[in-house]
């Protein structure tokens, strides 16, 4: 009876979703194909972790900069494209931060701060990294995360509160217009392309050939740190639980007397926040800082949070390291100058075939 | 006479009659530029060109908003991928023209069947992109068409298609350095052998340049102006284009689609059908549009055709106003004019205006010699190469901002065209039959 109702049920499956059932064939093809290339050694097993492992730091990467993202799309019901430049005014505050704390004494405040311009200091002059300077780089990722927060609850207050009752395609044009905007004044005050951040010898430890950056180590700790923290947040605390009443059913969680409107500012000072860490930690890991990282990240974390299923803070964590890893993967089929097209395939095809992703239908939780 | 009813007579002149209205446009927005090159005594021949620069982006951002104002003003289908149709059209019809020996080789068609060509398959491009993508959401619409338009730019750019081989063909996209295109087609009218280096004039060409020449202006400025009537023809046409189509019976149910599908689908009507008929058709218009712009640089390249290019025929558009044809030009003449061109307008003005001193390396140094009192250092920071992009950016974010504030339907919003056939609003309220 029990292998004839699997039957049926698969039968069901492949009648009604012909689309999900092509495309589960291919990824299982494509892991067989490993496998076989594994065995035929066109790639090497050394290769693979190697793969595995950057797939990880850049999917950790995606993920915490993707919670923010997903806590804004799920409360406030709109695509937010400024998301990516969030995430570099974070990275330019902590930054500014680390170098003048690593530097002050021994170079004027100005030159510190001022990361791009004619008269900044070179990275190499301050070596900064892990191990030398942790103090600066925590100092750094702190009022990375206070000032990014007080950006977004700024952007709120002056564009998003006047247009609360707008409809998602009106906030998300805005939020093109704010992106452009804080791009560009960030462009306006540094007058920088981009610029080395770390310095001096980096740790790194190498195991059976693969090489374990200290600085990706860093970024997956302290991502994994906190999104656990946010767990935690959302799932056992009065705020936590008010939010997920809000994403679920707004009008529902206003007549049970929430708050709405101040969940609304912890919802943006806490994605903030997280965004900002992430700017942070991507250009330690990266060691470079330029005005258009957060912006050349932004559709893929987009595709972090689609992936997963939009308004789900586990999806956009789940989704990035998915999607980071299923990226660093595709090198073993596809030239390298085509792996961001390969990953933005992956995200119409999840919208195409699952668009409410793969953890559909439950809105931050 | 007093100034309430001048201004009562001027928008009752222009508020009737559309043509008059672009008109007068075009020529304050002219007379603007032409009075303060003249006050301040820039050369003629560099006054002429600024005219023909702000004249020519007018008219590729008014088309462009026309084609955009075809699928999101009346379909409602928000394509923020029109950057992605517009290079492959300009692509294609690069590939296509580019001779069998030149490196990339193409296929070495003439020009006219290599639009054709292009049209055809930006329009069969943007048709099959819109049989799955029709379904999303609109936000959905959104990120998936913006993805879309990344990989085709990814595409374009990747160095494996640069120079490439399919099935025993050999073509090429040039890859991040880009690819030549054809000269000016305009070029025909004026010389006997446009083709060549140093051509030599025909009879008209010889007239013109000679009439002209002890005016200071040069041959390339009078073919330049020739492209821009071209142009404005162009913008002519697809605007009666743009006005039969939404008159029709297939504009008609456009509109109602933007109203409500469900309603529209209830009427028997394929929703899908128009839809995907909509995309396409913009698509290729889009295409064609960006033809017309590359044609006049003689050569693409994938910088050309990042998000931002998107971003730019949106502001056009709500500027003017989404849903209705004339808002699309009057909103491409002026981002064109004010906010893409007046910047660095307005920095030459300043630097021939002011005796700029050194600027300042930092923000920080300009804004302490502010706090002195003198303005002129954080100007002299300001007009860098830089900063006024940098700040013309950040214009139209604080524009783009705005309109969505203050009015999300753009200037001439209130004259979206209406679903029905007569208009609803005005039809009199007879309050009495309900007693």
């Amino acid at each position: 009876m029990a292998a004839r109702d699997y039957y049926s049920r698969g039968q069901n499956i492949v009648y009604n979703r012909p689309v999900l059932v092509v495309f589960a064939v291919i990824g299982v093809f494509l892991v067989f194909d490993i496998f076989r290339q594994l065995g035929t050694g066109t790639i090497t097993a050394t290769d693979l972790v190697s793969y595995l492992w950057n797939g990880l730091v850049l999917g950790m990467s995606l993920g915490l900069a993707g919670v923010g993202l997903s806590m804004t799309y799920s409360i406030l019901n709109f695509a937010n494209f400024a998301h990516g430049d969030l995430i570099t005014s974070g990275a330019f505050a902590g930054w500014a931060t680390a170098f003048l704390i690593a530097g002050l004494g021994d170079f004027s405040v100005e030159a510190l701060v001022l990361i791009g311009g004619p008269i900044a200091v070179g990275s190499n002059e301050l070596g900064i990294n892990v191990v030398n300077t942790p103090l600066a780089l925590l100092a750094g990722l702190l009022v990375a995360a206070v000032l990014t927060a007080a950006l977004s609850l700024l952007l709120d207050r002056i564009v998003f509160k006047p247009m609360r009752s707008a409809d998602g395609v009106t906030l998300m044009i805005a939020s093109v217009g704010v992106a452009l905007f804080l791009r560009n004044f960030l462009t306006f005050s540094f007058l920088t392309d981009s610029r080395g951040l770390t310095g001096g010898n980096v740790p790194q430890f190498t195991l059976g050939g693969v090489t374990f950056g200290g600085h990706q180590i860093t970024l997956v700790l302290v991502a994994a740190l906190l999104m656990l923290a946010t767990h935690v947040l959302l799932q056992y605390t009065k705020i936590g639980t008010a939010m997920r009443a809000m994403a679920a059913n707004k009008d529902l969680a206003k007549v049970t007397g929430i708050p709405t409107e101040r969940v609304v500012k912890l919802t943006w000072g806490i994605g903030g926040g997280l965004t900002g860490c992430a700017g942070f930690l991507i250009a330690l890991q990266q060691g470079t800082l330029t005005v258009t990282m957060g912006w050349d990240l932004l559709l893929l974390v987009f595709a972090a949070v689609i992936l997963g299923g939009v308004g789900s803070i586990y999806g956009a964590m789940v989704g990035g390291v998915i999607l980071g890893i299923a990226s660093r993967l595709a090198l073993v089929w596809i030239p390298a100058s085509f792996l961001l097209a390969a990953a933005f395939v992956l995200m119409i095809v999840m919208l195409l075939v699952r668009p409410s992703g793969l953890f559909s239908g439950r809105t931050t939780a | 006479m007093s100034t309430g009813s001048i201004q009562a007579r001027a928008e009752g002149w222009l508020g009737n009659n559309d043509v008059r209205l672009l008109i007068a446009l075009a020529l304050a927005i002219g007379g603007l530029y032409a009075l303060f090159s003249v006050v301040l005594g820039f050369q003629l021949n560099g006054t002429v060109n600024t005219l023909r620069r702000v004249a020519f982006l007018s008219a590729i951002y008014a088309m462009l908003a026309l084609a955009l104002n075809l699928q999101w003003g009346y379909a409602g289908l928000f394509n923020l991928g029109a950057a992605g149709f517009m290079a492959i059209g300009v692509y294609t019809m690069g590939i296509l023209t580019a001779p069998v020996t030149a490196s990339p080789p193409g296929f070495g068609l003439p020009l006219p069947v290599a639009i054709l060509g292009a049209i055809l398959v930006t329009g069969l491009i943007g048709g099959l992109a819109a049989l799955p993508a029709i379904r999303l959401r609109a936000d959905y619409l959104a990120i998936v068409t913006v993805a879309f338009s990344e990989i085709v730019r990814l595409t374009l750019r990747a160095p494996e298609f640069a120079n490439t081989r399919i099935a025993g063909v050999a073509f090429g996209t040039g890859g991040a350095t880009g690819l030549s295109l054809p000269s000016n087609p305009i070029r025909i009218l004026f010389y006997t052998d446009p083709a060549a280096t140093a051509p030599a004039p025909n009879a008209l060409g010889a007239a013109i340049f000679s009439a002209v020449e002890p005016l200071g202006i040069e041959e390339t400025l009078v073919i330049g102006w020739a492209y821009v009537v071209v142009l404005c023809l162009c913008l002519g046409l697809l605007y009666w284009l743009m006005v039969r189509i939404g008159k029709s019976p297939f504009g008609r149910v456009l509109k109602s689609i933007r109203e409500d599908q469900q309603v529209t689908q209830a009427l028997g009507k394929d929703t899908r059908l128009f839809k995907i008929k909509t995309f396409a058709l913009g698509c290729a218009l889009m295409g064609l549009i960006a033809i017309l712009w590359r044609l006049s640089g003689g050569y693409a390249s994938p910088r050309m055709f990042k998000p931002i290019q998107t971003f730019y025929i949106f502001i056009a558009l709500f500027i003017g106003g989404t849903g209705s044809p004339t808002g699309s030009i009057v909103g491409g003449a002026l981002f064109a004019s004010l906010l893409f061109e007046g910047p660095s307008f307005i920095r030459r003005v300043v630097a021939e205006s002011l005796q700029l001193s050194n600027a300042p390396d930092t923000l920080v140094a300009a804004i302490v010699e502010l706090g002195s009192g003198d303005v002129i250092p954080l100007l002299a920071y300001s007009v860098q190469d830089v900063s006024i992009s940098a700040l013309r950016l950040m214009l139209l974010g604080i524009v783009l901002v705005y309109l969505m504030q203050r009015h999300p339907d753009g200037l001439l919003g209130h004259r979206k065209a209406i679903a029905s056939s007569v208009d609803l609003s005005q039809r009199e309220t007879r309050e009495d039959d309900y007693e």
